[in-house]
């Protein structure tokens, strides 16, 4: 079964499903969303195939293709997968038809004409196929070119599907890209170059480039254009700040993708170029990527304290939780690395669940505002239960599938990083303070603001406000309050999958970590032995 | 430590004590609202087989050679250097624990069937109970740090979920987040001290620390010792985290009686016993925890003279009887059983006078201001009587269960005739009279005295289903102590984990402190009935009091010193970071952005031509840096 090109046929369904969703008539929503859910189906059970036919204890490198792409400058089209990498395909194939089940009704804003709904779902795919590449790639340039492309799905959902202020939201996001890109380009080039000089023919083939022995001085510039366009996309303080607009203004499918997967391109990165291939320069500036995480910690925690705006406030604690995962990389141990992978895969999890329960929050009362809501749990108590279960998923509480990454960052960092393990173990009071005031703030107390207080019991069949969908435009000032129905059976099929996962990943992390735990050993070997 | 052999026959089944209540909870929460009718039964069926199972596997263990077994589950977490199994230790000291637990656990669940009677959420009220009995047997039946920590978050969970059981009561909801946040603070404790056991002996199992803890240097010790005290007082409400436990009260009572009381609270004391091994090597850790638990002992009694909410002053009367817990195990291999024994009798005494309490508020409307109350022994006999054996046990009245148990730890602490031995003792001597104080106070307001009921109260007794609990409790509250003390001695069955019990040398002999405690609880009944019983209790509190009353009202400030100290601060930095992050940061990075390509609106215009500076830009910069490169290589 291994033989099976899955990794090609992982990248051609989507984006050709995205074509043919695109290509649909007007009026043919109900079948584009159906095509979407089926081809990103298909994308799932291949990744979990991949998964099994995936050997743990074989090549770092399995599942390869390759075939020549412009040979003249020795760049092919090779993909192949590492344990890391394989985990990472796991939670796309997972998230996308979550998220299209998700935004099945969201009705984008506006007249049909501006927003059509197959383009919305087209994107999505071809994001999906992008996102897969990016994993998959093993050709330098090859992850160059997916690493760009991914942006154009992702700038058009923001920018034409997204809320208020998404124009802003698209250009920003696009602008910070466009930097990060540009230094990673010059890398990049920078790369081949030496490896012509070296080898006296130029290469892109990743395996080959780890083999350089790299000047020290070159390796610190061409790791600081990976590195820089890694930590705009992760984002690390201080270059965070186009995250929280564009997870504010893009639809919350969107939005669990771009924070759940888009973003660990940037982790991911540091584990998969930084560190291999600059091994010298990784440990010279692991000091200041340490205080950069570590900062990044405490202060977006503090910061999403400061929200009044839920889908800022979860981007915040998700830059706090990327604090976390570059603590875990740049501690050089294993159990910290292996920990910051499994995190890349939880808060995936974890933080998508969450957003996904604040789009349908949203959903419903039509308000971004946390001071608009109260009592939602005494009419919804499933949607409160499942918020609570993503809350806690967030705060990393033992039993959810938080607890063992942030565990394993925290106690693998500590030996090797004393002072950073403990000022980011303080990071978990501000978690359960950021999540719980939230939680308090629109699910407890009494019915407020744009929730109607209840009359008697009986609930009203429902349907009434979900129809809204999450994507509408959200600042309209006087809001009339609704009675608030409970999680539809749609919303329970979406959620439900990642519930479990929490539960089940938070028993039995050892699933994910005999997958991640090789690749994590192979790269720190790359690395030089762990201090 | 004695051998831990591997577990067989029955005690290898002892992993189903958790997973019965676990079940349950899942059960009634996944369940829905086609449970309703049976939820509660099948809720406190699960504690109670549990506790069925849990005599069965003490009594397989009492033959066991050690008394010591290990049931290896499954691995938990294994990568690189660390390597968790998930596994059972069940000892004497888990045993007794597991005991408590299921014991008073399965008589307040009983006890719930009424109490909640009523109530639309009964069914999430078990599902909750539940889960906190799993919860709290995975914490004293872990066999490592990490197992530990799994249960203490996890009762912590259940506690937040139960505090805020009416969540819409915003009392209640501020109550159960700050209870969550305060146990945090200790979990950062109990967190980076398994990170100091990972790094230094690369195992967080009980039988690999202690087996190597010997090995350390003494400031690790130390700083272990310090660490797990953290969380210890943040679970235990011990100062500096003793606030959350009084606003705990929000809860239905059985939970009060319960976690607030009996079980979750004293997880501190648990936790500082088992690490015994640890404590036994640092004088200045135990130190620390004897100081810790003077000093908490008596701010809870002296809060407890002054509130008028019944819970609130059984709350107080909980954080100053684990104080004297916390100074007991701080006195090390002399106060472990002592400390266990005080747990024990608490467990029954104050669980009793909780559930007396509720069958008070039940009767009168759920009031919980002794203002109102007055009057009630003879409207409530039954209630009344187990009460009074409650509130006797718990003043040291001779002969019954506190008497015996408390007199233990103050004569311990006052034998090692040291200065620490005689401020602590000194110290716990006066709390003890205050203590015979307040809850003579209590009875007087609630019992006694003519009724201040509000219009269209009614009081009557509680059902059956509430009061047979209560007599259970009541029953253990009289004979435990002397049980435990005289008659089972508790230090022989302890022995395997804390050792041959030392013949203590007295500095005064054990019957003339006896009879000092007693002559002492006398006095502060007889100052409570001078003070409050003689006169007519006034329906609202006297405003114009002394200094020191206010203070004690005020719970000696540690609500306001929390405010001014992290809350308010913490709300400044939190706002000015946002402002610096919305102005700052982002007005930076947008104004080089609007230098680099134009200003934003213009370029969301034209994206086509966006689109080409971009690539424009990319082959500038690429040329450039390939540039540099080739000068740098080739130089």
């Amino acid at each position: 079964m291994s033989d099976f090109p899955f990794l090609v046929t992982m990248i051609a369904v989507p984006a050709v499903g995205a074509a043919v969703v695109a290509a649909l008539p007007k009026g043919r929503e109900l079948l584009a969303r159906q095509l979407s859910l089926g081809v990103s189906l298909v994308v799932l059970v291949l990744a979990v195939l991949a998964a099994v036919a995936f050997d743990t204890g074989g090549e770092r490198f399995q599942l390869t293709t390759s075939v020549a792409w412009i040979p003249d400058f020795g760049v092919e089209f090779a993909l192949g997968v590492d344990g890391i990498a394989l985990v990472m395909l796991l939670l796309v194939g997972l998230l996308v038809p979550l998220v299209i089940g998700a935004s099945w009704e969201d009705g984008p804003g506006g007249t049909p004409e501006e927003r059509p709904v197959r383009f919305f779902f087209a994107w999505l795919l071809l994001l999906e196929a992008m996102m897969v590449g990016v994993f998959a790639a093993t050709d330098v340039f090859l992850f160059y070119v997916f690493f760009e492309a991914m942006l154009v799905p992702m700038y058009f959902l923001i920018g034409r599907f997204g809320g208020p202020r998404r124009q802003y939201a698209a250009v920003k996001f696009f602008l910070y890209s466009l930097v990060g890109g540009l230094v990673m380009l010059a890398a990049v080039i920078g790369l081949y170059v030496v490896s012509a000089s070296e080898l006296g023919e130029g290469t892109f083939a990743f395996d080959a480039l780890r083999q350089l022995e790299i000047d020290p001085g070159v390796q610190k510039l061409l790791f600081l254009g990976f590195f820089v366009a890694f930590a705009i996309k992760a984002p690390l303080v201080p270059l965070h700040t186009w995250l929280p607009d564009s997870a504010a203004e893009v639809p919350i499918g969107g939005a669990v993708l771009l924070v759940g997967v888009l973003d660990k391109v940037g982790t991911f990165g540091f584990l998969r170029y930084c560190l291999p291939l600059f091994p010298d320069a990784s440990r010279a500036f692991a000091p200041l990527v340490l205080v950069l995480a570590v900062v990044g910690v405490l202060y977006a925690a503090l910061l999403a304290m400061g929200q009044s705006d839920m889908k800022r406030l979860v981007a915040y604690t998700s830059i706090s939780h990327f604090g976390f995962i570059a603590l875990g990389i740049f501690a050089f141990t294993t159990e910290a690395a292996s920990g910051a992978v499994l995190y890349m895969v939880n808060h995936g999890i974890a933080t998508g669940l969450l957003f996904l329960v604040v789009g349908m929050l949203i959903a419903r009362g039509g308000s971004r505002q946390i001071g608009d809501y109260g009592g939602v749990a005494a009419q919804a108590p499933k949607l409160a239960a499942v918020f609570l279960v993503a809350g806690l998923a967030s705060l990393a509480l033992p039993g959810t599938n938080s607890f063992v990454s942030e565990f394993l960052v925290l106690l693998g960092s500590f030996p090797e990083r004393l002072v950073y393990a403990i000022l980011a173990t303080v990071g978990i009071i501000l978690a359960a303070l950021y999540i719980l005031l939230m939680y308090q703030r629109t699910m407890h107390g009494p019915a407020r603001g744009v929730v109607a207080p209840a009359e008697g019991a009986g609930s009203p069949p429902g349907g009434t406000a979900d129809g809204a969908g999450a994507t509408a435009v959200l600042t309209a000032p006087a809001r009339t309050a609704v009675r608030f129905h409970d999680l539809s059976v749609r919303e329970i099929a979406v959620v439900a999958p990642l519930v479990v996962l929490i539960i089940v990943l938070g028993v039995q992390p050892q699933l994910l970590l005999d997958i991640i735990e090789p690749a994590v050993v192979a790269t720190l070997d790359d690395l030089g032995a762990t201090r | 430590m004695a051998e831990v052999l591997p577990a067989e026959g029955l005690l290898a089944t002892s992993w189903l004590l958790i997973a019965l209540p676990l079940a349950g909870a899942a059960v009634l929460l996944l369940g829905g609202r086609r449970t309703d009718r049976w939820g509660h039964l099948l809720g406190t069926g699960t504690v109670v087989a549990a506790f069925l199972l849990a005599v069965l596997c003490t009594v397989r263990l009492a033959d066991v050679e050690g008394r010591s077994v290990d049931v290896d589950l499954f691995t938990f977490i294994s990568t690189g250097e660390l390597d968790v199994r998930a596994g059972l230790l069940y000892d004497p000291l888990s045993a007794v624990f597991v005991l408590l637990i299921t014991g008073v656990g399965a008589l307040i669940h009983v006890y719930s069937i009424g109490y909640m009677a009523h109530d639309p959420a009964r069914r999430r009220f078990f599902a909750y109970l539940n889960l906190f009995v799993a919860a709290m047997l995975l914490l004293v039946l872990g066999n490592s740090y990490v197992a530990l920590y799994v249960g203490w978050e996890g009762v912590g969970l259940a506690s937040y979920l139960l505090i805020a059981f009416w969540y819409t009561r915003p009392g209640a909801a501020t109550a159960a987040k700050k209870a969550f946040i305060m146990n945090r603070v200790g979990d950062v404790g109990l967190a980076l001290a398994i990170f100091v056991m990972f790094a230094q002996l690369g195992t967080t199992s009980y039988e690999g620390v202690f087996g190597a803890v010997g090995t350390l240097a003494g400031g690790t010790v130390t700083a272990l010792g310090l660490l797990l005290l953290l969380g210890a007082c943040g679970k235990s409400g011990q100062f500096p985290l003793q606030a959350w436990l009084p606003d705990a009260m929000e809860g239905p009572t059985p939970v009060s009686a319960l976690i607030h009381a009996a079980t979750m609270v004293t997880a501190g004391v648990y936790l500082i016993a088992r690490s015994a091994p640890i404590y036994d090597l640092s004088e200045t850790a135990r130190t620390v925890v004897m100081a810790v638990g003077a000093l908490t002992l008596l701010i809870g009694a002296i809060a407890g003279c002054a509130f008028d909410d019944i819970k609130k002053v059984l709350a107080y009367s909980t954080v100053s009887q684990i104080g004297y817990m916390f100074l007991a195990v701080g006195l090390g291999p002399a106060g472990y059983v002592a400390a266990l024994a005080h747990l024990l009798a608490h467990g029954f005494f104050k669980a009793g006078l909780f559930l007396g309490a509720g069958s008070v508020m039940h009767a009168m409307h759920d009031q919980v201001d002794m203002r109102r109350f007055g009057g009630l022994w003879n409207k409530l006999p039954i209630t009344f009587g187990t009460f009074g054996l409650g509130y006797l046990a718990l003043i040291g009245f001779p002969f019954l269960s506190g008497f015996f148990t408390k007199d233990a730890i103050i004569e311990a602490t006052l034998d090692r005739d040291d200065w620490l031995g005689w401020t602590t003792g000194g110290v716990a001597v006066l709390a003890a009279g205050l203590t015979a104080f307040y809850m003579t106070r209590l009875m007087l307001m609630t019992f006694f005295g003519r009724p201040r009921w509000e219009d269209g109260v009614h009081p009557h007794e509680a059902p059956p289903v509430m009061t047979v609990p209560m007599v259970a409790l009541a029953v253990g509250s009289v004979f435990s102590g002397a049980l435990l003390v005289a008659v089972f001695p508790l230090s022989d069955w302890l022995e395997p984990v804390f050792g041959e019990p030392e013949e203590a040398e007295h500095v005064i002999e054990p019957f003339i402190i006896g009879i000092a405690l007693t002559v002492i609880m006398a006095l502060g009944v007889l100052a409570a009935w001078l003070f409050v019983g003689r006169r007519e209790v006034p329906v609202t509190a006297p405003v114009r009091v002394s200094p020191v009353t206010r203070a004690a009202r005020n719970a000696l400030y540690a609500d306001t010193i929390n405010e001014s100290l992290f809350m308010r601060p913490g709300q400044w930095l939190t706002r000015a970071l946002v402002w610096v992050d919305n102005r700052g940061v982002d007005g930076a990075v947008n104004g080089l952005a609007a230098g680099l390509g134009g200003s934003s609106s213009r370029l969301g215009r034209t994206q086509t031509g966006f689109v080409r500076t971009y690539a424009l830009g990319m082959l500038g910069g690429a040329v450039l840096v390939a540039g540099a490169l080739l000068a740098v290589t080739s130089g």
